[in-house]
């Protein structure tokens, strides 16, 4: 039987108990987790975790079945050759924020691509009020060609009416 | 001199308070000279505490001249019973450890401190720390009490403080 680590992504409207019934059904059939990420997006409750051990993803597919239409979740469960223990430590953290419109996301990645920049965790958010919606955005990463070429490439996102901050990010390892 | 085996967590001895260091003899010094080069040859590291190789005593490394970006630093600290005495303002910082691989997480620290200890032949030392080298001792000095950087893990979403460019 294979055993590589399964991503399984779950979506649906945020509810008590989504994640203590989908990891009770997998913990009963004897699987293992990896690294997983959960967190509100809108209204919607969004999972993506490492599974093994618990068959295909047909199987976990059917594991998950009642639990899935109980919470009326979107699941979908691929098969990867991901592994543990390839965590990488970002140096630079930018910080965005500005008046929400079109654009800023692919704006600001295009910027930090061109600098050498590589995204390892990046959260957005959408505040302020529906009338006037603010953009908040935080991007952890690995400056891999310095954090010069990275204040460069951004400078003329403030002429677009975005605030971007540039954070090094200096790990103490003791 | 050895490179001394790194204990890793979950072993109790990270969990566990050191005894203060109360003889500077030739075996302490032995010691140091151990550590230093376990340190030494740690990936990246700017510190190391003796319990990190089994020793529940209250001996540790700070080196902030081994930060990627130069930081204000005292050199190569070797602190002996090291006590912090004051702590002023707070930044949220990255940390990892040796005795916690492949992880790393965020966590408050003072950004000022002053700490007073020995050093390795017994004499009394003072420092006030800022910035970078005060996160280091106070990593440090908190393998020393028992405390591991997991146990001071802030929301992995908490701001860094900016900080002026070098």
């Amino acid at each position: 039987m294979q055993n590589n680590w399964l991503i399984l992504t779950l979506v649906g409207e945020d509810h008590p108990g989504i994640v203590a019934n989908v990891t009770r059904v997998l913990f009963a059939v004897g699987a293992e987790l990896g690294e997983a990420a959960m967190m509100r997006l809108g209204n919607q409750f969004a999972i993506m975790m490492m599974v093994r051990s618990a068959g295909s993803p047909e199987d976990v597919i059917g594991l998950l079945e009642s639990t899935r239409m109980a919470f009326d979740l979107k699941l979908h469960v691929d098969e990867t050759d991901a592994t543990l223990h390839q965590a990488r430590e970002p140096d630079v953290l930018v910080t965005v924020h500005g008046a929400d419109r079109a654009g800023i996301v692919a704006e600001v990645t295009a910027a930090l691509v061109e600098s050498g920049f590589n995204i390892l965790d990046l959260r957005s958010d959408v505040g302020g009020t529906m009338a006037a919606p603010i953009y908040i955005m935080q991007i952890e990463g690995e400056a891999r060609r310095g954090i010069n070429a990275i204040e460069a490439a951004i400078a003329a996102l403030g002429a677009q009416g975005l605030s971007v901050r540039i954070t090094p990010i200096d790990t103490v390892r003791g | 001199m050895a490179i001394l085996d790194i204990i890793t967590y979950p072993d109790e001895r990270l969990k566990t308070g050191c005894e203060p260091v109360e003889t500077f003899d030739p075996a302490l010094q032995s010691f140091i000279d151990h550590l230093i080069e376990t340190c030494a040859q740690g990936p990246g590291a700017v510190g190391i505490a003796a319990p990190q190789v089994g020793i529940l005593q209250r001996i540790c490394l700070v080196d902030a001249t081994r930060a990627r970006r130069p930081v204000d630093n005292h050199g190569h600290l070797v602190l002996i019973n090291p006590e912090i005495t004051s702590w002023d303002g707070f930044a949220v910082g990255r940390e990892g450890c040796l005795s916690v691989p492949d992880y790393t997480g965020k966590v408050i620290r003072a950004e000022r401190i002053e700490i007073k200890a020995q050093d390795r032949f017994g004499a009394p030392c003072t420092f006030t720390m800022t910035g970078f080298e005060a996160r280091i001792a106070q990593h440090e000095v908190d393998h020393l009490d028992g405390i591991l950087f997991l146990d001071r893990l802030v929301s992995r979403h908490a701001d860094l403080k900016r900080r002026t460019p070098t």
